[in-house]
């Protein structure tokens, strides 16, 4: 019985290693493996990460085979759902949430050889890159576009977390919005969740309630457009655009556009010229897109939005420059001081005028 | 016509065999399912099913998802053989998972061999003060449990996402909500090398021994069928159905907590927002599935836990859809409960009505 079971190991080494070998044949191509915090879809977060992978397909067509594991909760499932992908000789898997941080740098440690990217996290290794976006620059165009937009002078803001991320696009739609405004208010109200219809919906019409006519968003359903759209006020799109959602209540859209990031890393493992790095590109390098603006903005703030993009994308203008104060009045940044990227990646304070306090 | 008449007597065959037909039915008709969508059905199914088997790796990932099933079914296979219906475990699992959790993080960086059963222990203590309270105002006023337990259920939820969120924060982790990993005295140890399996499924194992022991040798197994079959007649015996009712929510708590403290100091290695991913639940679907019986449950944990890691390879291997694995999930249920019926009632052909007319 023994020596059964001892021939049937030695049968499984023989062809896994066979298979091995098949695996490393230079004619394959090049596999790519994509993990996902929700379900594709047809907009939001996870979407936007399926167009990248389906752009990779294009541009590379029958060299490269992609995968994707979708609806993977940040939670126990997150480490093994990346082993999964690493263990089938994927050669580049991109993880595409902040859950993900810890476990594909757990996976990376057992898989040398496979290079790992993950989306917004601060942790790298040997084979681990970070990549993420300044989405805070789109957060300043709509805030100028909302400041001189508005008629009550209050934005209603719909937020995630309290994560840095969150808490600067805050901070850059509202000084964007009081440098042209200076009686601009924010109401925030925090929904705690990324994805929840319902209570999206229902902070949109509470936020409606106390005098907000212009909604923003930092959560993936397209919930608040539908109510702007309803209530016949403005909303701005996240994520994707969500123009379908809101044909008139839609001003601008900030999208996540990775196409061109993921591309060049698939490219830099083709030509064995992949390093660990961190990226953090804007509106200059096309990783965060404005969609085009609604003709509901009047001709003149249009085009001072499209030059604030313009300017932003030149790098000649940051959404953060000082003179800028805390919210408890505690300078931050000195007169013409650029904020330093380390102080925005761990942002966790409001700048003066915005109202409320942030939950610890 | 077809008409549903009770059985005189239940079949016993049809009981037993049920959960093995409920899968094969299930294998079925997935096929059917797999040829409608165009994809090579053999080939699915053997890659839900078998090739998940096939690997070390995979056999590990499946005791890992099976240890948290088969330790909370085994818990609630007490209460609920006796009546006694605690639908929050996920809640239990939560907090068991947050105190023992929070041990782990207190004492950061101190070693000691200690550490790990007291963080158990912590979990486990956790998990029953959270079942004390269905079992305390079912008890003194005769609240539902089901109510009570599910909606905690969602306070221990929220509890968990507003203490990562707060005290128990990562100070390094740039204010992103999860809090620092557990050192390494406070994790939990490998079973096989290289693997997440860990000695969870070892206790998991021990439970399962104990529970059938319990169940079929103890009086406390005897006084909770009675109970669960008629509560006069466990009064006439002289039965405290108040104890049994504590007994067994702290059953199904403690075992419910730890699992979640394993979870936590396991596979996951500190407390995130997103632990817990709805065992509590599924194993209210693994406790049935094993009929209530702890060797059952051994089973029906491990099909369960198949299903998942399955579903994954065919999402890689087919580009099939992640709604595969809750199908089958559904799947699995939906015919053990019909089987279940068939135990208890059987098919009659009847003449239709429109024949019976014209004669």
């Amino acid at each position: 019985m023994k020596s059964i079971i001892r021939n049937f190991w030695s049968l499984l080494t023989i062809i896994s290693t066979i298979a091995l070998i098949g695996s490393a044949n230079a004619a394959d191509p090049l596999k790519v493996g994509f993990v996902y915090v929700g379900p594709i879809g047809d907009h939001g977060w996870t979407y936007e990460h399926d167009r990248s992978r389906l752009a990779i397909e294009k541009a590379f067509g029958s060299k490269v085979k992609t995968t994707y594991l979708e609806k993977i909760p940040e939670g126990p499932d997150a480490e093994r759902a990346i082993q999964q992908l690493a263990r089938t000789d994927h050669d580049i898997i991109f993880t595409t949430s902040f859950g993900f941080m810890n476990p594909t740098i757990k996976v990376a440690k057992k898989f040398p050889k496979i290079k790992f990217e993950h989306a917004t996290g601060f942790k790298r290794a040997e084979n681990v890159s970070t990549y993420s976006a300044r989405f805070y620059e789109g957060r300043h165009i709509i805030g100028l576009i909302a400041g001189k937009m508005t008629k009550t002078n209050t934005i209603g803001y719909i937020a995630s977390f309290p994560i840095p991320e969150v808490v600067r696009g805050i901070n850059a739609a509202y000084l964007a919005a009081k440098s042209v405004n200076p009686a601009i208010k924010f109401k925030i109200v925090w929904v705690n969740t990324w994805f929840d219809p319902g209570k999206e919906a229902d902070a949109a019409n509470a936020l409606i309630a106390q005098g907000a006519d212009i909604l923003m968003q930092h959560t993936d359903s397209p919930a608040a457009m539908q109510v702007a759209e309803k209530k016949g006020i403005f909303a701005f799109g996240q994520a994707s655009n969500m123009k379908a959602f809101g044909p008139n209540a839609q001003l601008t859209s900030i999208i996540n556009n990775w196409a061109p990031y993921c591309i060049s890393r698939v490219k830099a493992v083709m030509d064995g010229a992949w390093k660990s790095q961190d990226t953090w590109d804007g509106i200059g390098p096309s990783m965060v897109a404005i969609s085009k603006f609604s003709e509901q903005i009047p001709a003149d703030v249009r085009s001072m939005a499209g030059k604030a993009r313009d300017a932003i994308a030149a790098g000649t203008l940051h959404p953060f420059t000082g003179p800028i104060n805390k919210q408890d009045g505690s300078p931050w940044l000195k007169a013409e001081e650029i904020a330093p990227d380390g102080d925005l990646a761990g942002m966790n304070f409001y700048v003066e005028g915005v109202e409320g306090a942030l939950p610890k | 016509m077809i008409r549903l008449e009770a059985r005189n007597q239940t079949s016993r065959t049809l009981l037993f065999w049920s959960p093995i037909l409920a899968v094969g039915i299930t294998v079925i008709a997935g096929t059917i399912m797999f040829a409608l969508l165009g994809k090579a059905p053999i080939r699915a199914i053997a890659i839900i099913f078998l090739e998940p088997l096939g690997d070390i790796f995979s056999i590990a990932e499946i005791v890992v998802k099976a240890t948290p099933l088969i330790l909370i079914a085994v818990g609630l296979s007490f209460g609920f053989k006796a009546g006694i219906w605690n639908i929050g475990a996920e809640g239990q699992f939560t907090i068991g998972a947050l105190s023992g959790g929070s041990v782990a993080l207190a004492l950061y960086q101190i070693d000691g061999a200690w550490v790990l059963p007291l963080m158990c222990l912590a979990g486990a203590v956790g998990g029953m003060l959270w079942a004390a309270i269905p079992a305390f105002l079912k008890t003194r006023y005769n609240a539902n449990e089901i109510l009570v337990s599910l909606m905690l259920t969602y306070v221990a939820v929220l509890l968990l996402s507003a203490l990562v969120h707060g005290p128990l924060k990562d100070p390094d982790g740039m204010n992103f909500p999860e809090s620092r990993i557990f050192h390494d005295a406070a994790t939990l140890p490998i079973l096989i090398e290289g693997t997440r399996a860990h000695v969870g499924f070892v206790t998991a194992i021990v439970a399962v021994a104990i529970s059938w022991l319990v169940l079929s040798r103890h009086i406390f197994g005897y006084q909770i069928k009675v109970l669960g079959q008629s509560q006069r007649a466990a009064r006439f015996g002289g039965f405290n159905e108040k104890h049994v009712t504590w007994i067994c929510l702290m059953i199904s708590g403690g075992l419910a907590g730890l699992a979640g403290l394993f979870e936590a100091a396991g596979p996951v290695g500190q407390l995130v927002p997103a632990l817990p991913v709805g065992y509590g639940f599924t194993a209210i679907i693994v406790a049935f599935l094993g009929r209530l019986n702890p060797l059952g449950i051994l089973l029906g944990g491990f099909v369960m836990a198949l299903t998942y890691i399955g579903g994954e390879s065919a999402q890689i291997e087919l580009n099939l859809p992640s709604a595969v694995t809750g199908v089958f999930q559904g799947m699995l249920l939906f015919f053990l409960l019909g089987i279940d019926v068939l135990a208890n009632y059987k098919i009659r052909m009847t003449q239709p009505l429109s024949r019976k007319l014209s004669e």
